[in-house]
Parts: C-alpha cells; structure tokens; sequence
C-alpha cells in the first residue's frame, strides 16, 4: 500500500513541484531545510491545503484528484504539529477523547488505558492544559492523535519547539509509538539525529522538489549526506538489546559484532525502532582504527571490519566506509595522517575501537 | 416613577423585537461573513470588508435614501416583490429589519473579526483532523474560544440597532406598531414640545446604552478578544 503525492504550487516566489510515492509502512521522514515546503506538502497530504490539480491517494483510497475531494475529517489521520495545541477550554482527559468520542466504534483500534500507559499520561489526566510542561502536552497532543486510531500520522517536527532535555523525554514514546501502533508515519523534521532515530526511509526535499527517497540505509551510505551537515558522518546500528550485567553494561547486536553498551535505559541513544530491534547511533569520529586487537586498552568494544572504500572528506578528514561481520555499515573518520600510517586500503580488516562512553550521546 | 404611554409601551415592544430580531440575523450572516474575511486570501476580501464596514461613515440618511429608492414600489427590489405578489418593503416592519441589518453590520462583524483572528487556524485544523465537521468544529471550538467575541457582536448589535434613527426615518417613516420606534418616539415628542415624555424614554435609552458598553467593555477585560 502507498501514499502517492501529485502537487504543483506557485506561491510568490516558492514552487512546489512533487510526484512522489511511498509504501505506508513504517516511519517516513520527509528531511530539508526550513521553507523547502515539507510543511505544505504534508499540508496537502492531510487536506488542509486544497492546492488546485493536486492528487493524493491513501492505498485505494482516493483523497484528493480533479473531480474528488475528502475532506480532513473524514482521512482518519492523525496530525502533531510543532505547538501542542491543545484545546485551551477542555481538560486533558477532554483533549484525548475528542477524536476517540468522534470515531465510530468499529473503527476503535486504541483505548485510552492503553494509549495514556504507552505515554505515561496517567498522572496528567486530571490536570488541566495549561499546567503541563511543553513535553507533556506534546505527549497529550501524540496521545490525542492515537486515540483516532488514526490510518495515517503526520507528525509536522513534532519536537522542535522542545528543549534538549525535553526532546530527549519524548524521543523514546515517539520510537515506541511506532513500533507499538504499527500506524504508518510521516515526520517532518530538519533534525538529522530524528531521522537516524525514528526513520525507517528519508525524503529529502529541497526547493520545493524531491532530491532522493530512499530507505535510511541507503542515505546514510553516502558520505556527503545531508543528514551529516551538523555532527559530521555517523552510523545507525541495528540489533537486539540483551539484559544489563554486574556493571550496567548491555551486550547490543549479533555474536561477533557484538557491542557494549553501557547507559542501561538511556532511551536517547537507544531507541526502539517501528521493526521491534534496538538503534544505536554511532558518530564517526568516535571511532578509531587498530591494525591489532589492542589488549591493555579502556576501550572494551573491538569489532573486526573489513573496509569498503576510502573518501576524503573536506576539512582534512578521512572516511572509512567499513562493514561488520553481519554486515552492517559502521563509519569512521580518522585523519589522513592515520590513514598514511595505518597504510589503510579497501579489502582490509581492521580492529574499529568504539568507546563504550561514546555509544551513550 | 416611569409612567408610560400605551404609545411609549408599544415602541418599546417594536423596537425589542426590532432589535432581538436584527440580532439573530445579523449573527447567523456575520459569522460566517467574518470567519471568511479572516481567512480568505482574496483580493475580493478587502471590498467586502470596505463595503461591510460603509454604515460606520455614511450618513445614515444616505443608506435610508438609498434603501427607500431599492425597495420602494418602484425600486428593483419592491417591484420584484409586487410582481411576486408580494408587498414592496418601504414603510414596513421587514423594510426596517433588513436596513438594521445592514446598518449595524460592521457591529456584529468587527468583534467576530477580531475573534477569528486572535484564535488562528491551528485549533480548528486540530478538531478537523481529529474528525470534527463544519458544525462540530463550530460549536465544540469556535465558538467556546471566541464566546467573548460573540457576546460583544449580539450585544453591539442589538444595541446599535436600538439606538437607530435616521435610517428608520427615511425607510420606516413612523408608523405606530410597525416602524414607530423608540428614537422616533423621541423625535415625535419633542417636536410636539412633549419634553416630558420625551424625556422618560431619552433617560430609559441613556441608561440602557450605559449599561450595554459597561457590559461589553466588561467582557473585553476579561476575555481579551475582542476591541470595539
């Protein structure tokens, strides 16, 4: 099933020009700068935004084209935007049980116990909406939106009006909610580290086009990916988080690449992806390379790699574009004086050092 | 101490139903004439509000001379409705209904205006989404959020209404029961060197009018919605 978009739009100076399509499944993140019009397209997606000789179709369902026209009530979507807002004359129990009263029963797939667990709403039900914090009304405003038992979620970067420490409170609900709710999504974000977290395939958009759709893999492959402009080049693991030992430490991922991860609930580096495994993101300069396996050293997570190519990066960088024993694509940036030294070529395996400390960011 | 005349007592009647009338009309046009207003991007908008916002400066003889001209018998309007079998519309109880309609307009639309403004687009996207239809979202959002703003629009309204003169003049004349209101009431009795009497009903409007803009400024305090 897929959510396929037409749309052209002349609006001053901005032009929308899209013809997309995506399986409904998983997390989509649409990605781009601000003004790039992720916001109008999923506008019109939702049906807020009746653009002229759009067509929008859900799976069969025909949402928008020339001679049709379903308006938002009736898409059973749900729709986070960066403010809460929340119903300012309703009480919180009242905001998550507009949409719910408002769906027919039979299409009921979500209850309010269940949705304020999965939220950890239940202490909040009482209190009135304009005494939570930011994150929880964010929270309220997810659980609002749930409680349609919604077809489809548009989530317009739901967390960039939140502090750090906030974001970092909600990012493990949102990873939840994906996974738990099978709901397909649609994220809005302009934050690279929401879409290696939360992201099953990224939409980048620029200028009012699509660049690339691809899954997260295949953009993370690319060592001059957008979604490296601010922390420079960095890897998302995926794996099966195992239970804490005597020090807190968790054994993450298949036996031989197998990692230590020390933060045992750190949810902000951990996260739940929609498929029920466990993503880590590593950052490529903190990682380092060893000919030898090293074994009077702190660093405890020594994984065999084999190098796949070499790019030089601008800035005096080095990239090594590496895979694991189960394949996975781990990066590492190092110098080029190292790789010099380390006479590093493709084909070769090497000892990637990754700190333990530096799997908790 | 207020010893009023059948004549006095049946002005009043006219002009309460006159007003209470005027109202209901005037909301159910104003607020869908006024959430376009405050949403629509076109150009057509700003005549609409230009010619929404006319009664404030016309004189009103001049939207009373015009009125007589379109629904008096000779008028399109009056001669339409004689052709339909109908009666024309000058000097009539309808004829003076639909000028105060058009005269306190900007009254009713101007606070709803503001409203709409202050409470934005977001909430109302919210309930649409969350599955709510045109009048579901109007009932259970917009109109819980902008109460103040309606309360200062049916209040301005049927106070306006009340307080019109030269309109009724030139359309309604002054016939007793039909369009003898009571600012033509007034009028009558002064002209006849009634002060007496003319002064029980100025005193009863003054007081009247006193306490309808203390309640609306009142209301504007504490719901921060709208501005008069």
């Amino acid at each position: 099933m897929n959510l396929q978009i037409k749309a052209q739009l002349q609006r001053g100076d901005f032009r929308l020009d899209v013809d997309t399509r995506w399986p409904a499944q998983g997390v989509t993140a649409l990605f781009g700068r601000s003004g790039c019009g992720k916001t109008t397209l999923l506008r019109i997606i939702a049906g807020l935004e009746r653009v002229r000789g759009a067509q929008v179709w859900f799976g069969d369902e025909c949402w928008q084209n020339d001679s049709q026209w379903v308006a938002v009530e009736k898409r059973r979507l749900g729709l986070v935007f960066q403010e809460a807002s929340l119903l300012p004359h309703l009480s919180v129990t009242g905001n998550l049980l507009y949409g719910y009263k408002r769906t027919p029963s039979t299409l009921r797939r979500l209850q309010l116990p269940e949705v304020s667990a999965m939220l950890g709403l239940e202490s909040l039900l009482s209190r009135p909406v304009d005494a939570l914090s930011g994150g929880q009304k964010q929270r309220v405003a997810l659980g609002r939106a749930l409680l349609c038992s919604p077809q489809l979620l548009l989530l317009d970067e739901p967390l960039a009006a939140l502090d750090t420490q906030t974001k970092r409170e909600i990012m493990p609900f949102l990873s939840r909610l994906a996974q738990a709710s099978g709901i397909p999504m649609v994220l809005i974000t302009h934050a690279p580290d929401e879409v290696q977290r939360l992201a099953d395939r990224v939409m980048f958009m620029c200028d009012g086009r699509v660049d690339d759709l691809c899954t997260l893999q295949q953009a993370m492959a690319k060592p001059d990916s957008p979604l490296f402009a601010d922390e420079g080049p960095s890897s998302v693991l995926e794996g099966e988080l195992g239970i804490a030992d005597e020090h807190g430490a968790r054994l993450f991922g298949p036996e031989g690449s197998q990692l230590r991860v020390q933060a045992p609930d750190d949810a902000n580096t951990c996260t739940q992806t929609s498929t029920g495994t466990t993503r880590l993101r590593v950052l490529a300069r903190d990682v380092s390379v060893a000919l030898d396996d090293p074994a009077r050293i702190s660093i405890r997570n020594h994984l065999v790699v084999t190098i796949r190519q070499l790019h030089d990066l601008p800035g005096n960088r080095v990239l090594l574009d590496t895979f694991m024993q189960d394949g996975q694509t781990l990066l590492i940036e190092i110098t080029p004086w190292s790789a010099q030294q380390l006479a590093l070529a493709a084909g070769q395996r090497v000892f990637a050092l990754i700190k333990s400390v530096a799997l908790m960011r | 101490m207020l010893e009023l005349s059948a004549t006095d007592w049946q002005a009043i009647r006219l002009t309460l139903t006159l007003c209470f009338f005027t109202t209901v009309i005037l909301l159910t046009i104003a607020t869908p004439l006024a959430w376009w207003l405050a949403s629509g991007r076109s150009a057509l908008r700003v005549v609409v509000q230009t010619v929404v916002a006319l009664p404030l400066v016309l004189p009103p003889t001049v939207l009373g001379f015009y009125l007589l001209v379109a629904l008096g018998p000779r008028g399109p309007v009056g001669s339409t409705l004689e052709g339909m079998g109908l009666s024309h519309l000058a000097f009539s109880f309808e004829g003076i209904l639909l000028a105060s309609v058009l005269y306190s307009m900007p009254f009713a639309v101007q606070p709803l205006l503001e409203a709409f403004n202050n409470l934005g687009r977001r909430h109302v996207e919210v309930a649409s989404s969350l599955g709510a239809g045109v009048l579901d979202r109007f009932f259970t959002v917009i109109l819980p959020l902008c109460r103040g703003g309606f309360i200062v629009a049916a209040t301005l309204s049927f106070a306006h209404t009340v307080g019109e003169f030269g309109v009724i003049l030139m359309l309604g004349g002054s016939i007793p029961g039909e369009t003898k209101v009571l600012s033509i009431l007034i009028y009558e009795h002064t002209e006849a060197m009634n002060y007496v009497a003319a002064h029980r009903l100025s005193l009863l409007l003054l007081v009247f009018s006193f306490t309808v803009l203390f309640v609306v400024y009142s209301i504007n305090r504490r719901f921060q919605v709208a501005k008069v």
